[in-house]
């Protein structure tokens, strides 16, 4: 857990990130029709989702080890993961209807990908519902490890899979190429392959310094 | 060997206490069967409804809408009835793998039982617009199997957690509306009467999370078992 105290990958994500305002805003884009100039949102909407997708890796990943072993810093570790994996969600959320809004017409227009990411949506608080409805810290650790490896593959296939097997408006799915295909040109993979790392590192950074206070309040409560 | 063994025999366990009581299958069925009859009663206040165009589409939902909420009851209770002090005698007899897949085994023969029966009652009061009846009647099946896997895993994390009913409907509707959503293509394009090798893909969508919930199922229900 060395890592989480080093500097150099804070830098890197605030360096990558900063850079992809530059040159995501500046850089030429192809034109497109209905895209236009909302492709640039491409650079802080999939990122979005890659932040929110690292940290819930990352939380199972504790959760896994928190079964094996049952230390509570593990348990912590997983819920902060999960939350600012809620954040990241909410903002790929709202990023996806601002764009929808200016390509598909409306903010909500009952896409499968929109629905599908709704009810995956629901699935996490669902997590965080069932996480304050126990006492037992103990209990309420190992009840929420279970229920989050059990959340996360139906998330994956909720979001990754479902859409991609009906008629979606959004890219990557029925049919329709994802950007990756053809449309996103080397000038456009300067702005997004950075913003994908930096992004994911941002979340991983926002996790750990909630961690990291879990881990003095709990300290404190000890003490006392 | 001995894995089949112990499922078997706690499957066996499982029939006969409800055979002895019949309290969960008279109480759902009169439940299904309640419901059904209200519905009836609603809509026959609008007459001429059974000749709307969107009667079809009310059939359909309405019929699952009232299986999912039959099955939750039904299911909800896998759990809870078992007294603590039985529970401990199945952990020191059984391995946890055979306590979950002979509960999952139970659930579907009696959610498929119920489904079939609460089909018929339907059917009874609500005129038959079914344009393939063996394929509506194979989503139903399908859709009880994959509404007890789904349940069965929920009652056993909600049954640790305490307070039951809300927590067991929070946590499952966000896994089970794929599921439902799936049902109710199939079952609206089994009643349409279309080529049925169309449906085979959501077929295989809805055997692929019942194969997921059943692999995480068998994986986590050691941990949850040990208290």
């Amino acid at each position: 857990m060395k890592f989480i105290y080093q500097t150099w990958w804070k830098v890197i994500a605030v360096v990558l990130v900063l850079s992809t305002l530059i040159t995501g805003l500046l850089f030429p884009v192809p034109s497109l029709p209905v895209l236009h100039e909302t492709i640039r949102n491409l650079y802080f909407h999939v990122p979005m989702w890659m932040g929110m997708l690292s940290v819930f890796v990352i939380s199972v990943f504790f959760s896994i080890m928190y079964l094996r072993t049952g230390k509570e810093e593990y348990d912590l570790a997983s819920i902060e993961c999960v939350n600012t994996g809620l954040v990241f969600f909410t903002l790929g959320l709202i990023t996806g209807m601002i764009w929808a809004k200016f390509t598909w017409g409306e903010f909500w227009s009952g896409d499968p990908k929109q629905n599908s990411a709704a009810i995956a949506y629901l699935l996490y608080c669902a997590y965080v519902v069932l996480r304050n409805s126990i006492d037992e810290e103990q209990k309420r650790a190992k009840i929420s490890a279970i229920y989050n490896i059990f959340a996360f593959p139906i998330m994956l296939v909720l979001i990754f899979i479902l859409p991609r097997m009906t008629d979606s408006l959004h890219p990557g799915s029925g049919g329709n190429p994802a950007f990756g295909k053809y449309d996103l040109d080397n000038g456009m993979k300067i702005a997004f392959y950075p913003a994908m790392l930096g992004w994911s590192f941002i979340a991983i950074w926002i996790a750990t310094l909630r961690y990291r206070i879990r881990l003095i309040e709990n300290k404190r409560n000890n003490l006392n | 060997m001995k894995l089949i063994d112990q499922t078997w025999e706690l499957f066996k366990k499982e029939v006969v206490l409800e055979w002895r009581s019949k309290y969960a299958f008279n109480g759902v069925l009169l439940y299904v069967v309640s419901t059904v009859f209200v519905c009836y009663i609603s809509f026959s206040l609008t007459p001429g409804f059974d000749k709307s165009t969107g009667y079809k589409v009310v059939w359909n939902v309405l019929f699952w809408i009232i299986i999912l909420f039959a099955s939750v009851n039904a299911i909800a209770k896998s759990f809870v009835q078992e007294s603590k002090s039985r529970l401990l005698y199945y952990y020191s007899i059984a391995s946890p793998h055979a306590i979950i897949l002979s509960k999952t085994i139970y659930n579907i023969l009696l959610m498929s039982l119920l489904s079939i029966l609460a089909l018929i009652v339907y059917l009874v009061f609500f005129n038959n617009t079914i344009g393939d009846p063996l394929f509506y009647f194979i989503t139903v099946l399908l859709g009880s199997i994959s509404f007890s896997t789904v349940f069965t895993m929920i009652s056993a994390i909600a049954s640790k957690a305490g307070n039951n009913g809300t927590l067991m409907a929070i946590l499952s509707f966000p896994v089970i509306i794929p599921v439902i959503l799936i049902l109710i293509r199939l079952s609206k394009s089994a009643m349409d009467g279309i080529e049925r090798s169309l449906s085979y893909g959501n077929i295989g969508v809805l055997c692929l999370i019942n194969v997921i919930v059943m692999a995480t199922a068998l994986l986590l229900f050691p941990y949850i078992w040990r208290d």
